[in-house]
């Protein structure tokens, strides 16, 4: 597959994030060459192979249904960039 | 810095007879600072304060006869990754520059139950994102072996800071190789341990299905020391798993006498730094000697375990720091004008570009279209890696290689060249794809006079075997 500048712009919009010109040319460049090698795993046949997401086979985990005080307002807001009482302050998110 | 020299387990000892006091512990370690850290960098905040604060509380409680643990005493450094409350934990980034945590990380709360002493937080590669600790946005850690080369990463800062003499211990976390190569380039022991062995509340997330919390130290009994304070369960991490503690006696009496160890050809073979393949040859006979039976076997799945050990990484960093968004915690772009400005201005100033380049690269493999020949296909061969040593270990107790292709890399060497360095992860990220514990030990140095390490990686959760291995083999070589 190519890896297009308009690829580029394509997964900065999904990261949220935005490359300056030359970061976006060195990206480009990168993800080529990351992806090319990534390709490799082609050769391999993984047919009927169950995939595997976590190393040891845990489900459901629980605790006891035991009742734990959470954290207080002002800890949870004392990172906050921008905060208006006890809320995050954010821009306009409506018209 | 006469009392830099103990081991860690030496220093608890005399402050527990009383020989010592942790003040003047924490004092030599601050002296010890003062002195390399402008050669070193190796950390990024010291918390002098807080950690005086705590040397008097456990003075008292050692003082009360309160049995603490046999690191009673001992400063140790904590990689900036781990949440410490009251001292800010950046994670190596702009993005968390100014970040305080307002609690503690478990393992945090499990050093303070045993009497440990946090005396700072250690550089790191971004957000554990690299190999050289060049990727921190706050310091310029150096290679104490040598000040022109990196320490390895992503916990340079840890490794370097315990093999410079700044601190007896630290704390590292391992995604990928993060406190074995870093601990092989400074030419000191680290412990990876089996994935859910040790709680990561409080740790910030890289890839979730990978990341591990362990010790880096001089040795290898100090690192089983620390480990045990800090296997255990703990219901805030659902990933953590129920395990028996580790048996410190079993450690010591450990013997290698009938034990099988494996050796896979494909750790041997091309791009494996001439000195360095001898260097662990050379441990390799030498583990023999011990009364270790050695064995070459195949492990060709491992052509195939870097590419899927990107792909997996990069697709859990890119969900887990999609919560950098510029509103709750973290580095806050100013004059934004909407919602969505605010996050893309927040990340874009925020993170470096290889973080940067890892969140796009996790948000193609997850993305419609190439989700199925990427991401699981990544994770069917992630079946196979633990497969293949599941197979390995019905013969073997142990299996052994190199911890990196080459000692140490010169500054700058790596960062022009992502995938150059990724290829270099090749004998560390399947122990983290299987779930598995592994020990980076010194074994000697290049040319160059840079340390080499040694990798032995181990069954799920024998951690024992490992440390017990790492005891014997240094027992052995302080004799020579």
């Amino acid at each position: 597959m190519e890896v297009t500048r308009d690829l580029v712009l394509y997964l900065e919009r999904l990261a949220r994030i935005e490359l300056g010109e030359g970061e976006r040319e060195t990206t480009q460049r990168d993800l080529r060459d990351i992806l090319t090698y990534m390709n490799t795993l082609g050769e391999l046949d993984t047919n009927g192979v169950e995939p595997l997401s976590h190393a040891f086979p845990v489900v459901n985990v629980m605790r006891a249904d035991e009742v734990i005080p959470s954290r207080e307002p002002a800890e949870i807001l004392a990172n906050a960039p921008n905060r208006k009482g006890n809320c995050f302050r954010v821009p306009k998110t409506v018209e | 810095m006469e009392l830099l020299e103990l081991t860690a387990l030496e220093l608890s000892a005399k402050i527990r007879v009383g020989e010592l006091t942790v003040r003047e512990a924490l004092d030599a370690a601050y002296r010890a600072i003062e002195l390399e850290e402008p050669r070193i960098h190796a950390f990024v905040s010291l918390c002098k304060e807080q950690a005086y604060a705590e040397a008097l509380s456990v003075q008292e409680r050692i003082d009360a006869g309160e049995e603490l643990s046999p690191l009673a005493g001992v400063p140790i450094a904590v990689k900036d990754n781990i949440c410490t409350k009251g001292v800010r934990t950046t994670c190596g980034s702009r993005m968390l520059e100014g970040f305080t945590p307002t609690y503690n990380a478990h393992v945090v709360d499990l050093l303070e139950q045993a009497g440990l002493v946090v005396i700072g937080k250690t550089n790191m590669d971004e957000f554990a994102m690299g190999s050289t600790t060049e990727t921190s946005a706050l310091a310029d850690t150096r290679n104490p072996v040598d000040a022109e080369r990196v320490p390895g990463g992503s916990s340079g800062g840890s490794a370097a800071a315990v093999a410079a003499g700044e601190v007896w211990l630290a704390l590292g976390s391992d995604t990928g190789g993060s406190i074995r190569q870093p601990s092989a380039f400074c030419g000191v022991t680290g412990l990876k341990p089996t994935y859910g062995s040790v709680s990561r509340y409080g740790l910030v997330a890289y890839a979730s299905s990978l990341d591990q919390i362990g010790p880096i130290g001089k040795n290898a009994a100090d690192c089983a020391a620390l480990y045990a304070i800090l296997r255990g369960k703990d219901q805030r991490d659902a990933s953590n798993m129920e395990a028996e503690p580790l048996d410190i006696a079993a450690v010591e009496g450990y013997r290698l006498t009938g034990k099988k160890i494996g050796m896979p050809r494909e750790f041997f073979g091309e791009g494996l730094q001439a000195d360095v393949a001898a260097r662990v040859q050379e441990a390799a006979e030498k583990l023999a000697g011990l009364g270790a039976e050695m064995e070459e076997f195949d492990l060709p799945v491992a052509k195939y375990a870097v590419p899927a050990y990107y792909i997996i990484a990069c697709a859990e960093a890119c969900s887990n720091l999609s919560r950098y968004d510029g509103i709750k915690y973290g580095f806050s772009a100013p004059e934004s004008e909407d919602l969505r400005s605010a996050y893309v201005n927040s990340r874009s100033q925020g993170f470096g570009m290889e973080v940067k380049r890892r969140i796009m690269l996790g948000n193609f493999v997850l993305s419609s279209g190439y989700y199925d020949s990427y991401y699981k296909k990544a994770l069917q061969v992630k079946r196979l890696v633990q497969d293949a040593f599941t197979r390995a270990f019905e013969k073997y107790d142990m299996v052994l290689g190199p911890v990196y292709p080459t000692t140490a890399l010169k500054r700058g060497e790596g960062l022009s060249d992502p995938l150059k360095l990724y290829l270099g992860d090749i004998y560390t990220v399947m122990v983290n794809l299987a779930g598995l514990p592994a020990i980076a030990l010194p074994c000697g140095a290049d040319a160059d006079g840079l340390p080499v390490g040694l990798q032995l990686i181990g069954k799920p959760f024998d951690e024992g075997s490992l440390l017990g291995a790492g005891r014997v083999y240094q027992r052995k070589a302080q004799e020579n």
